[in-house]
C-alpha cells in the first residue's frame, strides 16, 4: 500500500533535462554524428514529450533504446572500455536516463550521473574558458536539486523566477565552496602513475605531422588556438629570426613529403658547430598528441625530454598528450654538417622517377647553364620572386603537383613554394630537404612572453652547400616578404576574416594572459610541484602524510571559519533611544530600585520622585524619554544622542529606602 | 502491508525501550511547555541516501580525474564536493531557530479526525521545505519570516480521553536534498477527544420515572414569555410576528415543565460495559443539545446540570471523556 512517489512537476523537469543537456552538450561536438545525433534526438523527443503533458514511456520504446546505444559503439570503437567510447555510452545512458526521469529519485540520480558526465568533458580539453563553462554548468545542477526539493511551494511555479533564483543560489554556494576546493585540490596527494590504463587514444588535434602534401596544412593556418608559449631568458631574437624547428622532411613520394621513420630514433646526430652568443628560452607547449618538441634554429642540446636528430629536430620521447614546459639552448649562428654523409646525401638528392617532368628539364637547364649552387638557388627564388602568388586558398594540384604549381596556378603558401624549391634543388643537383615548423610568433605585453599560434605553421626548405653545411632557404619569403615579417594573418591580406580585428586580439591576448596562468598554475600541477608546496613550512619534499595532514588541517580552519560565519547570531539593530532607556533602567536597578516589567516611564518617574524626594534628574530624564519617544514618529538623531549621553552621566546614589 | 507494518511496529517498541533505559543516549525529549526554540543543541544532521550515492559518485569522479592526472578535472570535482558538502551548513539553517509558538486542538469524538493547528515562526529568513511528522501523519510547509505560519495536522482519534501530541519530528532536506537535518518536538500538551457516537442508539430517555410520557410535541409550544434577543439564541426561537412590531428581535422562551427535562444516567444503562454506555451517553448529550432539550449528566462520580448550551455540552461530553478507562 505505498503511495506512488508524485511526478516531477514542470520545473523540476525543465531543470533536471536542462542539467543533462548542459553535460551531454560538451560531448557531442566532439563525439561522431552517429551518437551526437541521436543523444540530441533523444534529449529533444523527450523534453517535448514531457513538454506536451506525455505519460511515462513504456517499457516497448525504452528497452530498444537502451540496447541499441551500447550495440552502435561497439561496432563502431570494438569495445566500450577507454575514454572515446567510454564517454559516448555515459552519454547515451545519461540522455536514456532522461527518458525514464519521472520522480524525484530519478532527477537526483540523473543528475548525479550528469555531473560524472560533465567532469569527464574535461579530460578531452583542459583549456581555460572549456573549463569556466563547466563550472558555471554546477550552478545550473544545484538549481535544479534546489527545485527538486521545493516540496512546499506551488507545483504550477513558472520555470523562469526558478531557474534564476536556483542559478543564483547555486552561484552563491559554488562562490562560498571556492576556498575549501582549492585547499583539497592543492594538498590532495596526486597519484605518481595511474592506476588504470594510461590515456593513451588520441583524439583528432590539429598540430604538425610527419607528413606534408602542399595543401594539407591549410587547415592549421586558419586555426588560431596556441600551439607553444616561449619565454625567453635574455632579449628576443627579431621576429624575422624565430624559425620555430619541427619534423625534418627527406622523403617525397611525388604528392606528399614525409620523415623515414628511422630518423625518429637516431641518435648519430648532425655535427653542429656553434659560433656567437647562443638564446635560452622556456617553452610551454601545448598537448599535440605527437612528438615533436619545437625548438630555435639550431638546438645546442636536446632538454632531457627529448632527444636530438641527425637533423636537429627533437623527438619527445612520449607523445605529448598534456601540457609540457621544457628549456631550450639555441645558437642562431652555426655550422651543420660540414661534411654529408654517403647516406644522407643519397636521400637529399633522391627524386621519385617519372614525376615533374617539365620541372626536371628546368632544374638541369639551370644546372648546365648556370655556374654554381648559389646561382641556381637564386635563379628559383627570383622565379617565385617575379610571377608567383601567395594565398592560403591555392587551386587543388594534381598528380605532377610541382609541374601544376610551376607552371599553372602559380598561386600557394609555404609549402607549396617548400616543396617546389627543394623538387628544383634535388633535380639541379644540390642536397636539400624541407623543414617544417612554426614562425615568428606574438610578443604578448601584458604577460612578457611570446604566443606562438598553430595559424603560424610554416615550411621552408633547407639546402646542403659544400664548405657551409645545411643553410635555410625560405622560398615563401621570396614571394611574400610579409609573411615572414608580419606572420601569416598579413600576408593573407583582406581576406582576414572579422573575427581577427585588431581590437579582438588586444582581447585575446589578455585572455591568452589567463590561459598561460591557468596553464601553468592548474594544469601543469603535479605530484612534483606538489611535493615542494610545504618549503615555506620547513617540509623540502612533502610525503604523502604530510600533504594528507595539510589538507586536513587546511580543510579543517576553512570549514571552523565557515560554520562560524553561518552559525553566529543573527545580529539585531538596537535603536539607540531604547538602548539609552535600558541603561537607565540598569541604573535605576543598581541604585536599588529594579523596574517591574509592567512598569512605564511615567510609572517610575512616580516611584523615583517618592525614593528620592530630593533628585529631580530622574524624573527629568524620564520625561525627556517620553517626549522623544512618543511625541514625535522618529527622534531627531542630535536629540537621541545628547539624552543618551545626560543618561550616561547621571549619578544616582543609592536609594534610602532601599538601604533600610 | 502486514510485515512492513509489523516490522515497524517492532522497530518502534526498539526504540521505546531504547529510550527508557538510555535517556541520556538516545535523547529522551521530555515534554516541554511552548513555545519551543529549536537550536544547535537539539538539531541533529545526517546525509540521505542520495547524499550517500552522491558521495560515492564523486568518489568515482575523483579517481577519474587523479587517473588522468587532469588538474581542471580535480578542481572541478573539489569544487562540487565543497560545494555539496557545505550544504549541510544551509540544511541547518532551515531549522536553526525555528519556534513553535501555539497549539490548538478543536476536539472530536473518538473515531473522527483530530485536526491540530501549530503556530510555527522562524525570524530573518524563510525556511523551505520543512516536513513535520507525527503519529503518522506528515506534512510539509515553509515558513515565512514575516508572519506565523500556521500547519493543520490530521490525526486519527482512536480513543476517548485526553491524547498527548507525542513527539514530533521536524526535519528538512533543503537545498540540496544531501543532508537531513531534524529535531524533535514534544510539547507539553494534550487534545481531548469525546467519547465515540453511539451509531444506533435509541431515542433520548424522555421522561424518566417520574415523568409523564407525553411526547415532546404536545405541550410544548405554551409560550410562556418574551424577552429581548441575545446573540446565542437560536435562529428558529425568534418570535418573528411579535418582533415585527417591535424595535428589537423578541425571543420565545418556552416554560419547559420538570418532566421534559431528560436525565442521562450512567448508572441505569444496565447490561452495557462502561465504553458503550459512555458511548451512548455521548450520543444522547448531542441529540439534546440539538432538539434543545435541558439535559442532566449523571455520572458515577460526579452530577452535570440541568442545562443547555455549548459550554454546558463540551463539560458533558469532557466529564464523559475522561472518565476513567480512556487514554491518559
Amino acid at each position: 500500500m505505498t503511495k506512488a512517489p508524485p511526478l516531477l512537476t514542470k520545473a523540476q523537469f525543465a531543470l533536471t533535462a536542462a542539467s543533462v543537456t548542459a553535460a551531454v552538450l560538451p560531448h557531442v561536438w566532439r563525439l561522431p554524428g552517429m551518437f551526437g545525433g541521436p543523444i540530441l534526438l533523444v534529449l529533444a523527443g523527450r523534453w517535448l514529450h514531457r513538454h506536451f503533458g506525455g505519460a511515462r514511456i513504456p517499457i516497448a520504446i525504452k528497452l530498444p533504446l537502451i540496447l541499441a546505444f551500447p550495440a552502435i559503439i561497439i561496432l563502431h570503437y570494438g569495445n566500450i572500455f577507454g575514454r572515446e567510447p567510454g564517454s559516448a555510452l555515459a552519454c547515451s545512458m545519461l540522455a536514456l536516463k532522461l527518458v525514464e526521469t519521472d520522480t524525484r529519485r530519478d532527477a537526483r540520480a540523473a543528475i548525479a550521473f550528469a555531473s560524472f558526465v560533465l567532469m569527464s568533458a574535461l579530460l578531452f580539453n583542459s583549456s581555460l574558458g572549456f573549463a569556466l563553462l563547466l563550472i558555471a554548468a554546477l550552478s545550473l545542477f544545484f538549481a535544479a536539486l534546489r527545485e527538486l526539493e521545493n516540496r512546499d511551494g506551488d507545483a504550477q511555479r513558472a520555470l523562469l523566477p526558478a531557474l534564476r533564483e536556483g542559478l543564483r543560489a547555486g552561484a552563491v554556494s559554488l562562490a562560498a565552496a571556492l576556498p575549501l576546493a582549492l585547499c583539497v585540490f592543492v594538498f590532495f596527494p596526486r597519484l605518481g602513475s595511474p592506476l588504470w590504463g594510461a590515456p593513451t587514444d588520441a583524439t583528432a588535434r590539429t598540430g604538425l605531422g610527419d607528413r606534408m602534401a602542399p595543401g594539407t596544412i591549410e587547415e592549421l593556418l586558419i586555426d588560431d588556438s596556441p600551439a607553444f608559449r616561449v619565454t625567453f631568458d635574455g632579449p628576443p631574437p627579431p621576429r624575422a629570426s624565430l624559425y620555430w624547428r619541427g619534423p625534418v622532411l627527406w622523403h617525397f613520394d611525388g604528392s606528399a613529403w614525409s620523415r623515414p621513420e628511422y630518423f625518429a630514433s637516431s641518435r648519430a646526430g648532425g655535427n653542429l658547430q656553434t659560433s656567437g652568443a647562443t638564446i635560452g628560452y622556456d617553452v610551454m607547449l601545448e598537448p599535440s598528441d605527437r612528438r615533436w618538441l619545437l625548438a630555435l634554429d639550431m638546438p645546442v642540446a636536446a632538454p632531457e625530454t627529448a632527444v636530438r636528430g641527425a637533423d636537429m629536430s627533437l623527438v619527445s620521447r612520449a607523445s605529448v598528450d598534456t601540457l609540457l614546459r621544457y628549456h631550450v639552448t639555441s645558437a642562431p649562428h652555426y655550422q651543420l654538417d660540414a661534411d654529408l654523409g654517403p647516406e644522407q646525401r643519397r636521400l637529399s638528392l633522391s627524386l621519385p622517377p617519372g614525376f615533374n617532368a617539365r620541372s626536371r628539364a628546368l632544374a638541369e637547364d639551370w644546372r648546365s647553364t648556370l655556374r654554381d649552387d648559389g646561382a641556381v638557388i637564386r635563379a628559383a627564388l627570383d622565379l617565385f620572386h617575379e610571377k608567383f602568388f601567395y594565398s592560403l586558398n591555392a587551386p587543388l594540384l594534381g598528380r605532377d603537383s610541382v609541374d601544376d604549381f610551376l607552371f599553372e596556378t602559380r598561386t600557394g603558401f609555404c609549402e607549396h613554394y617548400a616543396s617546389a624549391f627543394t623538387f628544383l634543388m634535388r633535380a639541379a643537383g644540390i642536397p636539400a630537404r624541407v623543414v617544417t615548423g612554426y614562425q615568428g610568433g606574438y610578443y604578448n605585453a601584458v604577460g612578457d612572453y611570446w604566443v606562438v599560434r598553430q595559424s603560424d605553421a610554416h615550411a621552408w626548405a633547407e639546402v646542403w652547400l659544400e664548405g657551409r653545411g645545411w643553410v635555410r632557404v625560405d622560398p615563401t619569403g621570396a614571394v611574400s616578404p610579409q609573411r615572414v615579417e608580419l606572420g601569416a594573418r598579413a600576408a593573407a591580406g583582406a581576406s582576414a576574416p572579422w573575427y581577427q580585428a585588431d581590437w579582438l586580439l588586444g582581447l585575446r591576448n589578455q585572455f591568452d594572459v589567463l590561459s598561460r596562468v591557468w596553464n601553468s598554475a592548474v594544469v601543469q600541477f603535479n605530484s612534483l610541484r606538489q611535493q615542494s608546496l610545504l618549503t615555506p613550512f620547513g617540509i623540502e619534499k612533502a610525503e604523502y602524510g604530510d600533504l594528507v595532514t595539510a589538507a586536513l588541517v587546511g580543510s579543517s580552519v576553512l570549514l571552523a571559519l565557515f560554520a562560524w560565519w553561518v552559525l553566529r547570531a543573527p545580529r539585531v539593530r538596537v535603536d539607540p533611544l531604547d538602548a539609552a532607556y535600558a541603561a537607565l533602567c540598569r541604573k535605576l536597578a543598581r541604585a536599588g530600585a529594579p523596574p517591574r516589567p509592567q512598569d512605564g516611564p511615567q510609572t517610575l518617574a512616580l516611584r523615583s520622585a517618592d525614593l528620592w524626594p530630593g533628585e529631580r534628574d530622574v524624573q527629568r530624564l524620564l520625561a525627556r524619554y517620553v517626549n522623544l519617544r512618543y511625541a514625535c514618529a522618529l527622534p531627531e538623531a542630535g536629540a537621541v544622542r545628547a539624552f543618551a549621553q545626560a543618561v550616561a552621566a547621571l549619578h544616582l546614589p543609592p536609594a534610602p529606602r532601599a538601604r533600610t | 502491508m502486514a510485515p512492513g507494518h509489523a516490522s515497524a511496529l517492532r522497530w518502534s517498541r526498539l526504540l521505546e525501550i531504547a529510550e527508557r533505559r538510555l535517556p541520556a543516549l538516545t535523547r529522551l525529549k521530555r515534554e516541554e511547555p511552548l513555545p519551543i526554540t529549536l537550536d544547535r543543541h537539539r538539531i541533529y544532521v545526517l546525509p540521505t541516501r542520495f547524499g550517500v550515492l552522491f558521495s560515492l559518485v564523486l568518489l568515482v569522479m575523483l579517481m577519474g580525474a587523479l587517473n588522468y592526472n587532469n588538474n581542471p578535472a580535480m578542481l572541478l570535482t573539489c569544487l562540487l564536493a565543497a560545494a555539496s558538502y557545505q550544504s549541510v551548513f544551509a540544511s541547518f539553517r532551515t531549522l536553526d531557530r525555528v519556534q513553535l509558538r501555539r497549539l490548538r486542538a478543536e476536539p472530536c469524538h473518538a473515531g473522527d479526525t483530530l485536526r491540530i493547528q501549530l503556530l510555527f515562526h522562524a525570524e530573518t529568513r524563510p525556511r523551505n521545505s520543512l516536513c513535520l511528522r507525527a503519529a503518522g501523519g506528515e506534512t510539509v510547509f515553509r515558513v515565512d519570516p514575516a508572519a506565523e505560519t500556521r500547519v493543520h495536522l490530521e490525526l486519527p482519534a482512536a480513543q476517548r480521553g485526553l491524547r498527548r501530541l507525542g513527539r514530533m519530528r521536524l526535519s528538512s532536506e533543503y537545498p540540496y536534498g544531501l543532508f537531513q537535518v531534524w529535531s524533535w518536538l514534544n510539547p507539553d500538551f494534550a487534545a481531548l477527544i469525546y467519547p465515540r457516537l453511539e451509531t444506533d442508539a435509541p431515542p433520548l430517555p424522555l421522561g424518566g420515572a417520574d415523568a409523564d410520557t407525553t411526547p415532546v410535541r404536545g405541550s410544548g409550544d405554551e409560550l410562556a414569555t418574551l424577552r429581548d434577543y441575545r446573540p446565542t439564541d437560536p435562529l428558529r426561537s425568534i418570535a418573528w410576528k411579535a418582533s415585527a412590531h417591535h424595535d428589537t428581535l423578541l425571543v420565545k422562551e418556552f416554560e419547559l415543565r420538570r418532566g421534559r427535562d431528560v436525565v442521562l444516567d450512567y448508572s441505569v444503562l444496565h447490561g452495557l460495559d462502561r465504553e458503550a454506555r459512555l458511548s451512548r451517553l455521548a450520543r444522547w448529550v448531542c441529540a439534546a443539545e440539538s432538539s434543545q432539550i435541558r439535559y442532566t449528566l449523571v455520572l458515577p462520580d460526579t452530577r452535570l446540570g440541568p442545562g443547555l448550551g455549548s459550554a454546558h455540552r463540551h463539560a458533558c461530553l469532557r466529564a464523559l471523556a475522561l472518565q476513567p478507562g480512556g487514554a491518559a
